[in-house]
């Protein structure tokens, strides 16, 4: 079947002395998808590779149809790096615009991006002087732009409260319905729950790709975290 | 969709906007070449002899080379280092557009700053040039925007704050040292003389110093073109360097 959006097959990634992804095959179908595992097992190498910004030993990344990193996906993928990669200089319209200006999208687009983040009271802001999580938000709104058919977006939640991140993944969600795929990585094994689909990764490989649910019926387990520490044992 | 120069004029007018928020930096870009020409011309007051004469027009070619060289590698290590740069690379945004549009808003920056320490030397200083002021001022934006290039290429090297900064006495003062202004080139031991030409702030320094002397522009005509060749392979030479894929 073709309607992936995303097909790594035979992924090679070596930093530094370190084969960080050492054949690693995934799928990625639309809808929410979180990637998690514990920190170093190599998320944001995949995101990186997804993206076309790691520089990869082997393997294929297929994305919407392409080789990862194309020029033709450039305007089709929004991508939400670990730091916040926003302007702390720059009020939160500012960074929109410039970002819209470098995709060709117009203001109506920018108009749209800050609503879906709810930020509008603060769209005349300076990004540096935003809380935490509204800074996330303005980091997502600039992944948003132009309507991108896959979002990629390497833990965007961490470090905020309850109540922001489930706004977030409802951001998520609302995004997905619209026919999107979301690729969310996070460490945060509560999070599990909110996805659609769960890639579970340890040491650079994929241990699982399921749904929460049957992640947890397979292991027996009451939930993802549990399920996860199941895993990693049954391979032990 | 493709328009030419839309990149290169959305991060131009952004770096822009980033300058114009940050007064403190602004004020110092503008205001710090002026106090330094003042500073040299108060020197040499009770000097005998014409020595601001002799040195101010080579300092006017220095300060915006120096300045922008530091601006812009600072502000590069800061957009690899807050994940901007990353976004960047993954937008449809061509990498010597992006190249393009530093280069171009700092030579905005550097068009002021020189004409403002060309008219501080010029005027209340009475700075004697021979040749038309406003190839003086040419001559100080394009060694802006050399430094700038210079900057942007090195900067692509640099993995911390530390290092980059450290550029500076690696790639900069050398060229001051043998860009003529603290001896004449002439007069360097065989084997300086030949490396000192192939600096692009020699030619930027001869360029000036003709300009003080005489009134004839062929040769320094030359030099600009010299001085614009090396900062149009460094800007290019960025372009190359900014890799998308990094491991
Ligand atoms: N620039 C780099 N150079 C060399 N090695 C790196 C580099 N970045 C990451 N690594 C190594 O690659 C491995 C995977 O890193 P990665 O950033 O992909 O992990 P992660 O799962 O995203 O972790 P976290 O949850 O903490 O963000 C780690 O062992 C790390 O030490
Ligand atoms: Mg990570």
């Amino acid at each position: 079947m073709m309607n992936n959006t995303v097909e790594v097959r035979g992924l090679v990634v070596v930093r530094g002395r370190h084969r960080v992804l050492d054949g690693l095959d995934l799928d990625v179908a639309p809808g929410v998808t979180g990637l998690l595992g514990p920190s170093g097992c190599g998320k944001s190498t995949l995101l990186r590779s997804v993206v076309g910004v790691q520089r990869v030993a082997g393997g294929a990344v297929r994305v919407l149809g392409q080789d990862a990193g194309a020029a033709a996906l450039r305007r089709r993928v929004g991508y939400v790096t670990q730091a916040a990669s926003v302007y702390d200089d720059l009020t939160v319209a500012e960074n929109l615009r410039f970002f819209a200006r470098v995709l060709g999208v117009t203001r109506h687009d920018v108009e749209r991006a800050v609503e879906s983040v709810d930020l509008g009271e603060h769209r005349d802001q300076v990004v540096g002087r935003l809380s935490g999580g509204q800074r996330s938000r303005a980091s997502l709104a600039v992944a948003m732009l132009g309507e991108p058919d896959l979002l990629v977006l390497d833990e965007p939640t961490v470090g905020l409260d309850p109540v922001l991140r489930r706004d977030l993944w409802a951001v998520f969600h609302r995004i997905a319905d619209g026919g999107a795929t979301v690729l969310v990585s996070s460490h945060v094994m509560d999070e599990a729950e909110r996805c659609d689909r769960l890639l579970l990764m340890r040491d650079g490989a994929v241990l699982t790709d399921d749904t929460p649910d049957g992640v947890k019926r397979r292991t027996g387990a009451g939930d993802v975290e549990t399920a996860f520490l199941r895993l990693v044992e049954d391979l032990a | 969709m493709r328009t030419p120069g839309r990149v290169a004029g959305a991060v131009a007018l952004r770096v822009l906007t980033q300058l114009r928020r940050d007064r403190r930096t602004l004020v110092m870009l503008l205001a710090l070449p002026c106090l330094l020409v003042v500073l040299l011309w108060w020197m040499f007051e009770d000097a005998p002899g014409s020595s601001f004469d002799r040195l101010g027009p080579g300092l006017l070619a220095l300060f915006p080379f120096v300045v922008m060289f530091l601006v812009t590698s600072v502000t590069m290590l800061r957009e690899r280092s807050s994940g901007t740069l990353e976004r960047l690379l993954t937008l449809p945004a061509g990498r010597l557009d992006l190249i393009l549009g530093y280069a171009l808003a700092f030579g905005v920056v550097a068009a002021v700053q020189s004409t403002l320490a060309v008219a501080v030397s010029v005027g209340p200083l009475g700075l004697d040039v021979a040749g038309p002021v406003w190839l003086l001022v040419v001559v100080a934006v394009a060694d802006a925007v050399l430094g700038t290039a210079l900057g942007l290429f090195v900067s692509a090297f640099a993995r911390t704050e530390f290092q980059a900064v450290q550029f500076l006495p690696a790639f900069v003062i050398p060229q001051i040292l043998l860009c003529g202004l603290l001896l004449p080139r002439e007069v360097l031991p065989s084997g300086l003389e030949e490396v000192s030409s192939v600096l692009p702030l020699s030619y930027a320094t001869d360029a000036m110093q003709t300009l003080s002397r005489s009134t004839a522009t062929g040769a320094v005509l030359a030099d600009l073109a010299v001085v614009v060749g090396f900062g149009a392979a460094c800007l290019a030479l960025g372009a190359a360097t900014l890799r998308r894929r990094t491991a």
